[in-house]
Order: structure tokens, then C-alpha cells, then sequence
């Protein structure tokens, strides 16, 4: 029989949002399982290069990896409290008794059964449909920035980026800062989706930016040796002549959707919600989802951005030891009501906006009783 | 291997070097780097072959959700290539099939 293991609180995902709440849960006393399927903590952010905006409670101008490394120095504080398990999936939950099945490596199973659990799943990359989309060499954008950021191996020769959002700038930005060549950024919208100051970066280093053009096709025989990209008219229908390009890699940076496996299977309240970009858990305002047990923080929840995701995280991880009794009744309405305040205030821009429509169909005022 | 030498913002620290065998060739890699990462800076591309089409597959989300980067190491099928850490004397093979279960497991 395989042994289960107790704890108070367990998290899955040890990313910036479930490395938030482990580190919150822990500071009141919790006794709390990390498990992560990586190699490493820290989830996106540990590839991140980039300084990240937000205000600057929440490190604003620090590079992610910095960030995650500051996140690990946090956790480290309650190494008594915590008990971390890295490259180990969460593979099920079971409603009958409560209990996580979960595997280290591809064999050592084994279970644990938690009273509160923080689902911090993160999030997966799309993939749009195009013939050959499947040779290898068609990668995900975070996947590229894994090899080169975290593994530092060159990841091609020249890429052809999809996507002109925050991600697919960047990255492309990065593969510049790793020596590869960009042979271009193809974007299906009239104009780009990420931030001004991320599409001048790449636009003066003289990477051409195809605005209302899409991949019609990847070429190559058993690896990806080019594509063909078009024009595309209000209506996306392909006009005017293909284009051929060039490249050992075709980088997907076409959004992310959240990985909600686990919350369906808990049975979860789940709605879809186009603007938080997938199917997500209705919650309170402090990430509690229909199950009373069951906390849900960053990109699981939603897809938006790292320091949202660790306010978030932070909320859960405390809310989640709240009601399991622990810490100050009143200390803690007061940290809460300051995150949530922070997270009103980093969803205060124009790009908040969105998010906060889709928060806005997902949100409960409270389960009640 | 295809290593980034120099970098402006990240210094790499890999770990020792190790052998291992891929469909029978020796190749060098870092210990406890995912086995994907290894095989990608020794320049290959091909992790498995889809059983019915015979379709090739390689690295693609590096998460370990995707099943794109299955291979067979040191015998074991299905194994998520880009989470998985490479060990010295590893034997790893393109996945040719669905692989099997070995039903002697616990």
C-alpha cells in the first residue's frame, strides 16, 4: 500500500504564485507540501531576464529571476515548515477521500492528504492549427526560453516568432541577447499586442514585425525548415502572395491558457471566462473556490502576470491558513485587505482593464456559510 | 555542443559533465539537466516517432504536459524527456511505439 502523507496545507505549483502562498501559509504556522513537476522552483519566472513593472511592493525594476531567487530566500525562513518535492507532478484528485496522488519522476508515486489545498498550476502555451505544425522545431515560446535562459543551449539558428504580445517580444529579444537570428515576428492583429517599449526594443535592432500576416504552413520534411507566412485580410482570410521564410525554429508565443486539470477534477465551480483566457475557478476575494478547501492563485486562475500572481498567492496562502485557525484575526484582515488593494492598484491601468472584466464574471463576494 | 558562451545578463552554471548513449551513440551532457536540453545542444531534434503515422516529434512545451518530448531511457518508455534529469551512463532511445507498462510494478 502507498503510504499517504498529512499535511495542513499542500500547494501545487511552485511558481511565483504557489511559492507566494507556501511561504504565507508557512509564516502562520502551517505545516505545508510544495510539490512543483520541474526541475526547479521558481516556475516562469526563473527565465525571466527582463525587469518586470507593477509597483515597487512588488519589486518593480528586479529581474524575474531575481525575484525568484528573492521568493526562495523567503521560503528558506520557514524550511522547518515546509517540505518541498521538485520534479514531482500532481497526477490526480480524488473527491471520494480528499487525497492528491502525485509522482516524483515518471515512477515513485505516492499520496498525500491535505486539509487546504492552493492550486497554482500556472499556465500552458496555445497552439494554433497550421499544416505541420507538429515538426520539431515548432516550439513553445516558453519552451525556447527555457533551453536558452535557464539550460543556456542555443536553441537554432534563426527563428520565426508568432505572436507580437508581451511574450513573443521578448523572447525575441531575448534569442538577439542569446545570438540568434530573428527572421521575423509575425502578428495576425493590425498592431502589436505587447508593450511599446518591448516592440522598439526588437524594432531597432532591425527585426521586421509582419502585422496582419499569419503562418499558413511550417516546412521541412522530419524537422522544421521554414514557413510560409500571409497576409491576412479584417476577416482573417489569407490575401496576397505567400511569403517564405527561413528558420530552424517556428517560436508559438500565441497566448497561454490556464491549466485547470486538477480544478475540474476537485469539482470546482468552472466557468470560461475569453478575457482570463480559459476555463477558470469561480472564487472569492480571497481565491477560495466552491470548495471550501480549495484556493486557486495566478495564472490557474487566470492568465495575467507574475506579480499579480504572487500578490495573489499570498492571499490564498494566508486565507488558507486562516481557516485552519492560525494567526491574528485582525492582523490578518489587514493583510488581506492591503494585498487586495494592491492588486486593485496593479489592475489600475489600461491593461488591467480586461482583467478586470474577467474577474468581474468569475468573482464571488464571499461562499457565505 | 550549441552552449551560449557569453551572455549580458545570465552566467550559466552548468553541472559536471556526463556520458550517456543515444540509440546507441555516445554523447555528453550536464548531470541533472533535463535530458531534452542534452540532446537539443548535442543537435538533435527527433525524440520519438508517432506509432501509426510514423510522424517525427520532438521538444515542444518543456513543462512536462505535451507528451511531444517522450523517449525511452534506460528502457523505461515515456518519459517526459524535458523534466527529466540526465544521469551518467543513461541509455536513451528514440521512442518508436506506445511503449509498454511493465505490470511487475508495485
Amino acid at each position: 500500500m502507498i503510504r499517504v502523507r498529512q499535511t495542513e496545507v499542500l500547494v501545487i505549483g511552485g511558481g511565483p504564485a504557489g511559492l507566494s502562498a507556501a511561504l504565507e501559509a508557512a509564516s502562520l504556522g502551517c505545516q505545508v507540501i510544495l510539490v512543483d513537476g520541474d526541475l526547479a522552483l521558481g516556475g516562469q519566472l526563473i527565465k525571466q531576464t527582463h525587469k518586470f513593472f507593477g509597483s515597487k511592493d512588488e519589486r518593480a525594476g528586479t529581474r524575474g529571476f531575481k525575484i525568484s531567487e528573492i521568493l526562495l530566500k523567503e521560503l528558506k525562513n520557514h524550511r522547518d515548515r515546509v517540505k518541498v518535492h521538485i520534479n514531482c507532478t500532481a497526477t490526480g484528485i480524488y473527491k471520494e477521500d480528499g487525497v492528491v496522488s502525485c509522482v516524483i519522476g515518471e515512477e515513485e508515486y505516492f499520496r498525500i492528504k491535505p486539509e487546504r489545498i492552493v492550486m497554482a498550476t500556472g499556465a500552458q502555451e496555445r497552439l494554433i492549427p497550421f499544416p505541420n505544425n507538429h515538426l520539431p522545431g515548432v516550439y513553445g515560446a516558453g519552451a525556447v526560453q527555457t533551453l536558452m535562459n535557464v539550460y543556456g543551449v542555443i536553441p537554432g539558428k534563426r527563428v520565426l516568432m508568432v505572436g507580437a504580445g508581451n511574450i513573443g517580444l521578448i523572447v525575441s529579444y531575448q534569442l538577439i541577447q542569446a545570438g540568434v537570428e530573428i527572421a521575423g515576428i509575425v502578428e495576425a492583429m493590425d498592431k502589436v499586442g505587447g508593450y511599446w517599449v518591448h516592440a522598439a526594443k526588437v524594432r531597432r535592432l532591425g527585426v521586421p514585425i509582419f502585422l496582419r500576416h499569419t503562418i499558413k504552413e511550417a516546412l521541412g520534411d522530419r524537422v522544421v525548415t521554414g514557413a510560409l507566412i500571409q497576409e491576412i485580410d479584417d476577416r482573417f482570410q489569407p490575401v496576397g502572395r505567400e511569403k517564405k521564410i527561413d528558420a530552424d525554429i517556428i517560436c508559438m508565443a500565441v497566448g497561454l491558457t490556464p491549466t485547470c486539470e486538477l480544478l475540474w477534477q476537485a469539482g470546482c465551480e468552472m466557468i470560461y471566462v475569453p478575457q482570463l483566457c480559459g476555463h477558470v475557478a469561480l472564487r472569492d476575494q480571497f481565491m477560495r473556490t466552491s470548495l471550501p478547501h480549495v484556493w486557486v492563485a495566478g495564472d490557474a486562475a487566470g492568465i495575467e502576470e507574475a506579480t499579480a500572481a504572487m500578490v495573489e498567492g499570498r492571499i490564498a496562502g494566508l486565507d488558507a491558513a486562516r481557516s485552519l485557525g492560525k494567526g491574528d484575526k485582525e492582523d490578518l484582515t489587514e493583510r488581506l485587505e492591503d494585498l487586495q488593494k494592491r492588486l486593485g492598484d496593479l489592475r489600475g491601468g489600461e491593461v488591467g482593464q480586461k482583467i478586470c472584466q474577467g474577474l468581474a464574471c468569475c468573482s464571488i463576494q464571499g461562499w457565505g456559510a | 555542443m550549441d552552449l551560449i558562451r557569453e551572455h549580458p545578463i545570465l552566467d550559466f552554471k552548468h553541472g559536471r559533465k556526463v556520458r550517456f548513449t543515444f540509440d546507441g551513440e555516445e554523447l555528453v551532457g550536464f548531470e541533472g539537466e533535463p535530458i531534452a536540453a542534452a540532446l537539443h545542444a548535442n543537435g538533435i531534434r527527433i525524440y520519438r516517432l508517432t506509432p501509426k503515422r510514423r510522424q517525427p516529434r520532438g521538444f515542444f512545451c518543456a513543462i512536462g504536459k505535451c507528451s511531444s518530448c517522450f523517449l525511452v531511457v534506460d528502457g523505461v518508455p515515456n518519459v517526459r524527456s524535458c523534466i527529466t534529469p540526465l544521469r551518467t551512463g543513461m541509455r536513451i532511445e528514440t521512442q518508436r511505439d506506445k511503449g509498454v507498462i511493465a505490470l511487475d510494478a508495485e
